[in-house]
């Protein structure tokens, strides 16, 4: 694993590309780093990827099928025929240079490759050669080039550096959307066997124990019963949940992430007491180890495991019967959920339409995929008075929140979490409006970069984020980054214990179960980290 | 490839353009070539090209709804949401088309990064620029009052938008009520902000360093052939005059599909003529298809509504999955050891197999 530089060497970063060597000439060095380690055989072929072998990146042979050249052309055409988005994307750049600054790896690494419209033109140049009559015949005049082996290297280096975060498609004045473009590309390099180990080895765990991080059945049990005894010395209640459980109103789903590592644990920890508290209320739910995934590192692979990994959703609601879908904090899990999983394995008739048990809400805008966000589900919640909020017990916090790229811009839920956050503690503070919403920067580690091998580009690529809560943190002291995604919380505590270390990481839900008060439970010294709540901190530790 | 040489070569090409009608009319006096045959065939492939293109992307389905949100989406009804940057419906995406169309709402939002990192340490901004908005929005917009005055020579009478679009835009001469005119002869405002734009979009391609390094050839030459037909234009307007009435009766002979080329237009006409052909014939097939392609992209023209309306994805297939039948076979013991409930007991069989391995 490279060293990452000190924060005042990396982000000493020139962003003005050579003046007369053009891109086409600068071949890719595939830097220590930046790069994920390659996919190993075992995991393509637990779910059939094509060309399963040992590979490195940064080997000159990368084991290439012996046709791989057709390979590409046939999928490149396979795919203009499928996707308008991908055909259009290919046609109507006019390099007007609008998305250029607005990637965040373009701003943290200067790297010109990283400017979306480049990134864009790596794979439209090929484009222009193999299927458009002015690139067969002017070449590079044209901006059109054949494609080789070190060309399709370029492809691969620059497609793992690109978080699919759609900043770069807001600012486009005909959408384009390079994340779409990379969504494709990444498709064409997985005909090739040519993804990431740490994309291929989830998506293998998910296929086969349904989740990531391949915790099995027994194990996720044991674990989520670890929290509850956690809550249980917290609050002096035990809460156990119900698993697989046939018959129960709500399927609840949540990234495995929270399971696994904190401070998303926390998180876990939160759903668990919103869950319990809401039991005598009427909320029926069950958790699931089958569909014990939220997330879906098959939307970084291609559309097709994306929808083999997210059929288990449905599959599961329909073996236990329930009437819906209840879904955790997550971003991309929430693209996925909201603008392809009806698409890819719907429509799920044996469900009925989202409406809460507690305070009869109906989801009306979960009504055709029956699986509403725990933040809807939560504000609605409290904006009916049915939870007992105790603001103060997160007075330690000046919280900021970061908008997850996929929720902001590919769904829209912004108001929701402020509205929950606002009530659950009293400091909260938002960074500058071009950092935040629908503006939102990336973690630096979505789309399956959340790896340790490439930290020096996670540090580059959140450096946007980072510096925007440096801002606030330095203006208002905050000291809490909120967000409602499990890559986010996964990736948000090694970008701030490198840019703000002041700055912790949390998940809303963690907040909502510090200021919930219970009826019968003991008076709580700490929060679920076990620090002391404030104005107890000269309590024993009972 | 760098700048220069796609400068040259754009250059290169667009001075070839002026020179091949020139030489042609001048020397050959190819007029009728020039003026009727070049124009016609432009105006085929301008339209063919157009329909064939859009056609083609058409013929792709969108597989998914992927609007790109830029605002709250529709929840509650106590959240405010954002009916038009995060449409929920067709009406919201047609006020979403509209103001990206006609008003360039996204390239508004443009801002430019300032990244310094000196002695006060690192400081990124995001600052304000509108200077592309405008410029591209006056380019466009001139460019479409240009054409609509170009009416005046097309159809006879002259119709009375096109009068009133000459008055509106001459005003720097006439004076538009109560304002007097500035008294410059026979100007119209378009010209000159139609000149000065494009002038704008090319010294920003060049002197903006990542702007200089995205150019190809392809985005310098219809900015050069668009500079070269103002220029035609402004100088057949105001300074080699050309016959007008002649040229009337070529255009009009061409809309009526009865061309003539009367005696008496100056060579100027025929480049200006050659240009905006060879412009029109290029459209098709280049970046400028922008102009049908923005209508049809995926990320503007879709409402956010995939929660609640179904979208079909046409060629949607079955897929291999990992039921929860091989799922629990895979970990039935350990399940029913910790008490989670299964689909099927463990057999009998299995029952002995596990207890003679014990
Ligand atoms: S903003 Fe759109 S049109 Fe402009 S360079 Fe980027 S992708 Fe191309
Ligand atoms: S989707 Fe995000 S990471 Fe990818 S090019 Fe666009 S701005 Fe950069």
């Amino acid at each position: 694993m490279a060293d990452t530089p000190k924060p005042d060497e990396l982000s000493k970063v020139d962003h003005t590309p050579p003046l007369f060597k053009g891109w086409m000439d600068t071949p890719v060095e595939i830097k220590p780093g930046i790069y994920c380690y390659g996919s190993k055989p075992k995991d393509l072929k637990y779910v059939d990827f094509p060309n399963p072998r040992d590979w490195s990146p940064v080997d000159d042979d990368w084991k290439l099928p012996e046709n791989w050249e057709e390979i590409v052309h046939e999928g490149f055409k396979d795919r203009l025929d499928r996707f308008r988005s991908v055909k259009l994307f290919m046609d109507i750049c006019v390099r007007c240079g609008a998305c250029a600054d607005k990637c965040h790896f373009f701003i943290g690494s200067g790297d010109p490759k990283n400017m979306p419209v480049l990134r864009a033109e790596l794979i439209r140049s090929v484009y222009r050669k193999k299927f458009t009559t002015g690139g067969k015949l002017l070449g590079r005049f044209a901006g059109a080039r054949e494609l080789d082996e070190d060309v399709l290297k370029e492809w691969w280096y620059y497609l793992y550096q690109c978080t699919e975060c759609r900043r770069c498609s807001l600012f486009c004045p005909y959408g384009i959307d390079t994340a779409e473009i990379t969504i494709f590309g990444r498709e064409l390099t997985n005909l090739l066997g040519l993804n990431t180990d740490w994309v291929a080895a989830p998506v293998a765990n998910c296929y086969r124990t349904g989740n990531h991080l391949g915790i099995q059945p027994h194990a996720y049990k044991d674990m989520l019963e670890f929290f509850t005894d956690e809550i249980e010395d917290i609050t002096g209640l035990r809460m156990d949940p119900d698993y697989n459980r046939k018959g129960a109103e709500i399927l609840f789903i949540t990234p495995s992430g929270d399971v696994f590592a904190d401070p998303g644990t926390f998180t876990c920890m939160g759903y668990l007491m919103l869950f319990y508290y809401l039991k005598s209320l009427g909320l029926d739910i069950t958790w699931s180890t089958y569909a014990s995934e939220g997330g879906n590192f098959g939307f970084f692979t291609s559309h097709e495991m994306a929808k083999r990994l997210n059929a288990k959703m449905y599959a599961e609601a329909e073996r236990l019967g329930v009437k819906w879908i209840l879904g955790g904090e997550c971003g991309h899990m929430w693209r996925v959920i909201n603008q392809y999983m009806d698409t890819f394995n719907g429509p799920p008739d044996f469900l009925e339409e989202p409406v809460s048990p507690i305070t009869g809400t109906k989801f009306e805008n979960a009504k055709a995929t029956k699986m509403t966000h725990i933040i809807e589900f939560t504000a609605d919640l409290i904006r009916n008075n049915k939870l007992k909020l105790e603001p103060s017990r997160n007075d330690n916090l000046k919280v900021t929140f970061h908008d997850s790229c996929n929720p902001a811009r590919g769904m829209g839920i912004l108001e929701e979490p402020r509205y929950v956050i606002k009530n659950v503690c009293n400091n909260f503070y938002e960074m500058p409006p071009s950092t935040i919403r629908e503006q939102t920067f990336c973690c630096g580690g979505g789309a399956g970069l959340n790896a340790g091998e490439d930290m020096e580009l996670r540090m580059r690529g959140g450096l946007p984020r980072a510096n925007a809560v440096k801002y606030v943190h330095e203006k208002y002291g905050v000291n809490m980054l909120a967000c409602i995604c499990a890559i986010d919380r996964a990736v948000f505590p090694d970008l701030m214990q490198y840019w703000v270390p002041e700055v912790e990481v949390t998940g809303v839900h963690e907040m909502v179960a510090n200021a919930l008060v219970f009826d019968g439970e003991k008076e709580r010294t700490t929060n679920l980290r076990g620090e002391p709540l404030p104005g107890m901190e000269d309590e024993e530790d009972v | 490839m760098n700048f220069v040489l796609s400068i040259l070569f754009s250059g290169f090409a667009v001075v070839l353009v002026v020179l091949i009608p020139w030489v042609g009319v001048w020397a050959f006096d190819l007029r009728f070539f020039f003026g009727v045959i070049v124009p016609y065939l432009a105006m085929a492939t301008f339209f063919i090209g157009i329909v064939v293109r859009v056609i083609d992307w058409g013929r792709s389905p969108v597989p998914f709804r992927i609007p790109t949100t830029a605002g709250q989406e529709w929840s509650f009804p106590w959240i405010k949401r954002n009916p038009i940057d995060n449409p929920k419906g067709t009406g919201g995406v047609i006020v979403r088309m509209i103001f990206e169309v006609l008003l360039f709402r996204s390239l508004f939002r443009n801002t430019s990064l300032e990244y310094r990192n000196a002695d006060g340490g690192l400081r990124v901004n995001y600052e304000w620029e509108k200077w592309l908005w405008l410029a591209a929005l006056v380019f466009h917009w001139s460019f479409l009052v240009i054409f609509l005055r170009h009416f005046r020579f097309f159809l006879e009478p002259v119709p009375a938008f096109v009068t009133l679009l000459e008055n509106l835009d001459g005003f720097l001469q006439m004076g538009v009520l109560p304002l007097n005119g500035l008294g410059i002869p026979d100007v119209y405002i378009t010209d000159l902000l139609l000149l000065a734009a494009v002038t704008y979009l090319f010294l920003r391609r060049l002197y903006l360093p990542q702007m200089r390094y995205i150019s190809l050839p392809a985005d310098y030459f219809p900015l050069f052939l668009i500079l070269a037909l103002g220029l035609s234009g402004v100088l057949m307007r105001y300074f080699i005059r050309v016959d007008i009435t002649a040229v009337k009766e070529l255009a009009i002979g061409l809309f009526k599909f009865s061309p003539k080329v009367p005696e008496g237009i100056g060579v100027i006409f025929y480049i200006h003529l050659f240009i905006i052909s060879v412009l029109i014939a290029y459209f098709p097939f280049s970046k400028l298809m922008h102009f049908a392609g923005v209508f049809l992209s995926p990320t503007r023209n879709l409402s956010n509504n995939n929660r609640y309306v179904r979208h079909v994805n046409p060629w949607n297939y079955p897929v291999a999955t990992h039921t929860y039948e091989e799922y629990e076979d895979e970990f039935r013991e350990h399940m029913i050891e910790v008490g989670l409930p299964v689909e099927k007991g463990i057999e009998p069989e299995a029952k002995a197999e596990e207890a003679e391995k014990e």
